[in-house]
């Protein structure tokens, strides 16, 4: 009888070559998919590979997409977006997905991730790739160009932490303010070194596009990746995507196979959160900041600007008016989903609301475009990290929120629990 | 200071917890510059004095969590290019450690880094995990290096390393 193994360590087994792994454990692993973008791609990964003399070791397995200074009109983006687009021609790399939208978003809904797959990607968020069951981890430019070299990479097989969501989120109650949660209680580093798994009935109730903020945002806890174990719903977000031979029966994790840390959070009794400046660790149920002036409300993000995310901003503004003199902003994921919220009105109730839709791309979030903090200036966003000096100068400040607490600031200029609007529509 | 360049020896630069990369490489110091010019910005806004008075050898010593936050390798690139040899700290975010490691600049994680301060003079055997403190006469140990990254290490870095090891195989 094999050992019992989880998901994440089938996953690492298989790219490795071997039976079974254990954690602690050092493997060199096979690279399925490796995934970049324009500020840590070419301009320093690929320069490092060609300053090496060697090829990609396998185009078919590299997929390039822009999305950092894709928004910005500054003539040094425009030149990065030309090196970008030469480096790419110059391999004659086939998959190349620029100004679609943020990589972490793109990636999936063009079908390049299934579940089983091990997959790397030049930025820190790329853990959101285990919403599909696949296991992704964010690496520097350096190592990148390493894994573009040899198509290998080592990894310390991770302990396991596992986030046990139970019952269901209450109306106005999102993903994100479990994940903040989390943040709350164990810290930036709660989680240093391992793969989050996020299971119980809350998670599985939750859409594809939840779970990704869920991945996504297990590197605001340290962690090496997170993961969802794939189900219906993967299949069918990945069908649509265009994923062919999506695997969901393989690619589960064993019964009793040990993990290190069971965490267990009441669905049912949590609270919308909102993580005070300046790191995602300082979060609190929102009536905790309830009151707090803000100047500026923005939607944006890998983290927080999927269709979902759009959606349930629109919910709590659908009707309102956002505040007098406040800056709310919203920038689609992707041009993908800015077209589906298009067909389906939801950017029009967000612009409705006084919304102004800007370009995707990953903007606000790290400063650049129209949504970066001014001086002093005071914001919210659905975004997944505010260190100082990240969304704007140093002295702005950057609270972090759901979709729906950042749609109900917009709405009455303070920090404001969106479930006080969500009611209405019950 | 110390001639051999794999025993670093210079002054403790020491600085708390959660040092994030925002911070080691804020973005107007790596859009549309080269590291060496956007390394003069590492830490301003934390200690504007920093990249101008860190010189050829010292030894960055910080908290708990050092180097959360972005992939983007230009956190620790910006150390070592204004001269910092060694980095000890309490811990380290998992991609900020791998960047610095695969930059030939040893990360070191130091449980007694509260028994350094700022402007001691240090000398880091990275190898064997130790630290002296020869300001305050101390000895503090580390945990040594991971062992399979060693020849990465001793090669100055995972590109040297690379270059050397597809010479061999031509």
């Amino acid at each position: 009888m094999p050992k019992p193994m989880t998901l994440s360590e089938k996953i690492i087994a298989k790219a490795a070559g071997v039976e079974s792994v254990t954690p602690g454990d050092i493997v060199t692993c096979a690279v399925d998919l490796a995934m970049m973008h324009d500020s840590s791609g070419p301009r320093r990964a690929g320069r490092m590979l060609d300053e090496l003399g060697v090829p990609v070791w396998d185009k078919d397995k590299l997929v390039v997409i822009t999305d950092h200074y894709t928004v910005d009109p500054d003539p040094a983006s425009a030149a990065i977006q030309d090196h970008a687009r030469e480096w790419v021609a110059e391999k004659s790399l086939p998959h190349f997905l620029p100004d679609q939208g943020i990589c972490h978003v793109v990636l999936p809904e063009n079908g390049f991730l299934k579940p089983g797959m091990f997959c790397v990607g030049g930025d820190s968020h790329s853990t959101t790739g285990g919403a599909f069951g696949a296991f992704m981890v964010g690496i520097g430019a350096t190592e990148l160009a390493g894994v573009l070299a040899t198509g290998e990479i080592w990894v310390r097989v991770p302990e396991t932490l596992r986030i046990d969501v139970t019952g269901k989120l209450a109306p106005g109650v999102a993903a994100k303010d479990v994940i903040l949660k989390l943040c709350g209680d164990i810290g930036v580093m709660g989680a240093n070194y391992m793969v989050v798994e996020y299971a119980g009935e809350a998670v599985r109730a939750l859409s594809v596009d939840e779970r990704m903020t869920l991945t996504n945002m297990a590197a605001e806890l340290g962690a090496k990746t997170g993961i969802v174990t794939p189900d219906k719903a993967t299949a069918e977000w990945l069908a649509e995507a265009g994923a062919g031979d999506v695997d969901i029966e393989t690619w589960q994790g064993d019964d009793g196979a040990p993990v290190s840390r069971t965490i267990t959070i009441d669905g049912a009794a949590l609270a919308p959160q909102v993580a005070a400046p300046s790191n995602p660790e300082n979060a609190a149920d929102v009536t905790e900041y309830a009151g707090t002036p803000v100047q500026q409300a923005y939607i944006g993000a890998c983290t927080g600007a999927k269709l979902e995310d759009l959606r349930m901003a629109a919910d709590v503004v659908r009707g309102r008016t956002k505040a007098a003199g406040l800056r709310f902003f919203v920038a689609p994921a992707s041009n993908k989903i800015r077209d589906a919220a298009r067909t389906d009105g939801t950017l029009q109730t967000l612009e409705d609301a006084g919304a102004l839709i800007l370009p995707t791309g990953c903007g606000g979030c790290i400063g650049i475009g129209d949504a970066r903090l001014e001086e002093n200036m005071t914001g919210i966003s659905s975004t997944n990290r505010n260190f100082v000096g990240r969304a704007g100068p140093a002295s702005s400040k950057l609270y972090l929120g759901s979709p729906c607490s950042v749609a109900a600031a917009a709405i009455t200029g303070e920090i404001t629990d969106p479930r006080e609007f969500i009611g209405e529509f019950l | 200071m110390s001639t051999d360049r794999n025993i670093p020896e210079g002054r403790a630069w020491v600085y708390g917890d959660n040092i994030d990369t925002d911070q080691l490489a804020p973005i107007k110091s790596y859009k549309n510059m080269e590291a060496e010019e956007g390394c003069k910005f590492c830490l301003e806004a934390l200690d504007a004095d920093f990249a101008g008075a860190v010189e050829d050898g010292d030894i960055f010593v910080a908290g708990a969590n050092m180097g959360i936050g972005s992939s983007r390798e230009q956190a620790p690139l910006h150390l070592k290019l204004l001269g910092i040899r060694a980095v000890l700290a309490k811990s380290f975010a998992r991609i900020f450690y791998r960047n610095t490691l695969n930059f030939g600049v040893p990360a070191l994680i130091c449980a007694d880094v509260d028994r350094i301060n700022s402007g001691d003079r240090l000398r880091v055997d990275p190898l064997k995990g130790r630290v002296e403190n020869l300001t305050t006469g101390e000895t503090l140990s580390c945990d040594p290096l991971p062992e399979h990254l060693m020849a990465m290490i001793a090669d100055g870095g995972l590109m040297p390393h690379l270059t050397k090891k597809l010479k061999q195989e031509a």
